[in-house]
């Protein structure tokens, strides 16, 4: 019963896609005309995100920052984007089936997304072999962009942030000894430990013990009771913001007032909601600080704000560039074509966006400074 | 440290034993195994979570709106998903089976319609009295948790062995027809049982989000399949199985922690259950229902 309905569910978006690819059509047709007559260099941009399932939290914070800059680039005149947004929930085989129906489709120029980095992993080899410029807004594990020249990203990968707060959190604390934690069943976390660890052997940290916990776990006091009795200095948290926020109030009721260095997945403000003051000493670096002293910023912040009711977070802040970076790479290729777009995406050089400066290196991959930030009396601040 | 894990194993198995206390009940009468009992289970957290984050009310008033609504659920549960199943011809004896999975696949995407997704916070003030002793740190949750579930355990022993809607309801377990014709109202039984269990559920609901201040639409699926594998554990429709085997889970899962590797928690834990059930198959308290 539920195979047929998936079934018919298909069919019914393949004739939609049908009916939807003809009216594309038409509207290229037009496009044409509009571009000969001196105008805008108009584009579909497909969106592949996370908007139904656990993480919608993640799709919804993208698709409103891809939203306003949409409006924003339109609004400009030189640039004409169409989004054309596809629900991937969080699964592989639904990104892909997202993608490839994008793909597909004549007028989509570039894709933006997936979300996660296991579904990139699965639609970055795909889009590469169709030749069709894709880039990541939130995939941050290792070896994205190397998936292929057609493969991109502005988000800041782990490599970078993980060990840019450890350095500042070492040199503060005068930390010698850790305990790290990590989610074993989720390729994002796991590829965050591999980091935290390969970092903290570097720096000659000693690792006390490597204790690992399972998505949607909601008991962590064994774990946590073993950390304690170990007495670190330093607690690495390979969490995404759920687990970790609880991991956190977990922590601070047992009386491990330790600091906590995180990933990027444990970078957002629903930490401090879900957790309150246990939150504090949570130290991330991330590529956006929404109280930053930048024009640009500020701007955004407000717009964002007035428009969806609540404050921007890194993720709406990602996709926000990276619609921007797109703009700017259309408007140097002049025309949407997806080889066109391609090169002129590789030489996007000293691009200033909220994130602050960012380039891409020869591989696609992000070339930027991250701000590492510390959560204090209930908020995040620069950590110095 | 020792005893502070040792807690830590008490508090879970407790829960766990609570959870696998509303499986066993619906099992040892219906013979059903209800996989809808942990999105039960989840919705009875999430009403604490209504009730004392959203409108500020005190924790009695959660607890008993907790226990009307998965009773109520409980009660529909059984009207629209078991009882149209039962003594027809034809219908296969993993009907219900199924029909209650269709409920748990329901009801966790209902809650994550309402409530939305990710993890609320569960602010009780109660949740926060705590003593020290030396260098442990006591939760009185973990207290309450405790006899809470000992209770329980007691009473339903008692109910179930001793007073005749207890003697009418053994009677249905052990053949349905013959217990009508000696005047047990077999569908009031039914209803009755499945609705205590259902409210059980809704009781650990509130005491996990308590206890560890973490509540997700999701969290049904994991604990509802440990309820499962610790009552095949304790045996089948066995009350003090369904707690010993909850605390044996429990503590085998924390003290895998405490000397092993965290990574192989659950599989350490399951390996206990195989090998338990290798010397036992009946499960550790074997019968068909207790007394």
């Amino acid at each position: 019963m539920r195979k047929q309905l998936k079934k018919f569910a298909q069919f019914t978006a393949l004739s939609s896609l049908l009916v939807l690819s003809a009216c594309g059509g038409n509207q290229a047709a037009g496009d044409e005309d509009g571009e000969s007559s001196g105008g805008a260099v108009k584009a579909d941009i497909g969106v592949i995100s996370y908007i139904s399932g656990p993480g919608a939290a993640y799709g919804e914070a993208i698709t409103n920052g891809l939203k306003l800059a949409q409006e924003e680039i339109n609004g400009k005149g030189e640039v004409e984007i169409n989004l054309v947004i596809e629900d991937s929930a969080g699964k592989q085989d639904q990104a892909l089936t997202a993608a490839q129906k994008l793909m597909n489709s004549e007028n989509v120029t570039a894709i933006i997304g997936p979300t996660l980095s296991t579904e990139m992993n699965v639609v970055g080899p795909e889009a590469d072999l169709n030749g069709v410029p894709i880039m990541g807004t939130s995939t941050t594990a290792e070896g994205i962009p190397q998936i292929g020249d057609y493969v991109f990203r502005n988000s800041l990968p782990e490599a970078l942030a993980i060990p840019a707060a450890l350095d500042k959190a070492i040199e503060k604390y005068d930390a010698k000894k850790v305990a790290i934690l990590y989610g074993n069943d989720d390729v994002f976390t796991k590829s965050g430990f591999d980091t935290m660890k390969k970092a903290a052997e570097e720096k000659g940290l000693e690792i006390l013990t490597i204790e690992t916990f399972q998505k949607g776990q909601s008991d962590y006091n064994a774990q946590l009771t073993k950390i304690k009795g170990l007495k670190p200095d330093l607690i690495l948290a390979s969490a995404l913001y759920n687990e970790g926020a609880v991991i956190m109030d977990q922590a601070r009721k047992m009386g491990i007032d330790v600091p906590f260095v995180g990933g990027n997945g444990f970078n957002s403000p629903e930490v401090i909601n879900i957790a309150g003051d246990a939150a504090n000493g949570l130290i991330v670096a991330t590529p956006w600080y929404g109280e930053k002293e930048d024009d640009k910023v500020k701007e955004f912040v407000g717009k964002f704000e007035e428009e969806y009711g609540k404050k921007p977070d890194q993720f709406a802040a990602q996709a926000y560039d990276a619609l921007y970076i797109m703009a700017e790479a259309l408007k140097n290729a002049g025309e949407a074509d997806r080889d066109a777009l391609r090169d002129a995406l590789a030489e996007v050089k000293g691009f200033n966006g909220i994130l602050g400066e960012f380039s891409f290196d020869e591989e696609g991959d992000v070339v930027m400074d991250p701000t590492v930030l510390v959560i204090e009396g209930g908020a995040f601040k620069e950590f110095n | 440290m020792l005893i502070e894990q040792l807690i830590n194993g008490i508090t879970l198995g407790s829960i766990y034993a609570i959870v696998a206390l509303g499986f066993t009940l619906v099992f040892g009468v219906l013979g059903i195994i209800n996989m809808a009992h942990g999105e039960i289970f989840m919705f009875g957290a999430f009403i604490g979570v209504v009730v004392t984050s959203t409108f500020k009310g005190p924790l009695w008033l959660a607890f008993l709106a907790a226990i009307t609504v998965t009773a109520a659920m409980g009660y529909l549960l059984e009207r629209f998903a078991l009882r149209p199943l039962r003594n027809k011809q034809g219908v296969s004896h993993l009907a219900p089976l199924i029909s209650t999975i269709g409920v748990s696949i329901l009801l966790e995407n209902l809650s994550h319609h309402i409530f939305g997704p990710g993890n609320h916070p569960f602010r009780a003030s109660f949740a926060e009295i705590s003593f020290q002793i030396g260098s442990i740190t006591v939760y009185l949750v973990q207290i309450v948790i405790f006899v809470i579930s000992v209770l329980l355990m007691y009473a339903l022993s008692f109910w179930l062995g001793k007073t005749k809607a207890g003697k009418a309801l053994r009677a249905t377990a052990e053949n349905l027809e013959t217990a009508s014709l000696l005047g047990v109202d077999v569908k009031r039984t039914i209803t009755m049982t499945v609705i205590i269990a259902s409210a059980m559920g809704g009781i650990a609901g509130i005491l996990v989000g308590m206890a560890f201040n973490s509540v997700t639409p999701q969290m049904g699926l994991s604990i509802g399949l440990k309820g499962l594998a610790i009552i095949i554990l304790g045996g089948m429709g066995n009350v003090k199985g369904a707690m010993a085997g909850g605390l044996i889970l429990g503590l085998a899962e924390t003290f895998v922690v405490v000397y092993g590797d965290s990574g192989y928690k659950d599989a350490i834990a399951f390996a206990a259950i195989i090998i338990i059930l290798l010397i036992r198959p009946q499960g550790l308290f074997g019968q068909k229902i207790s007394a």
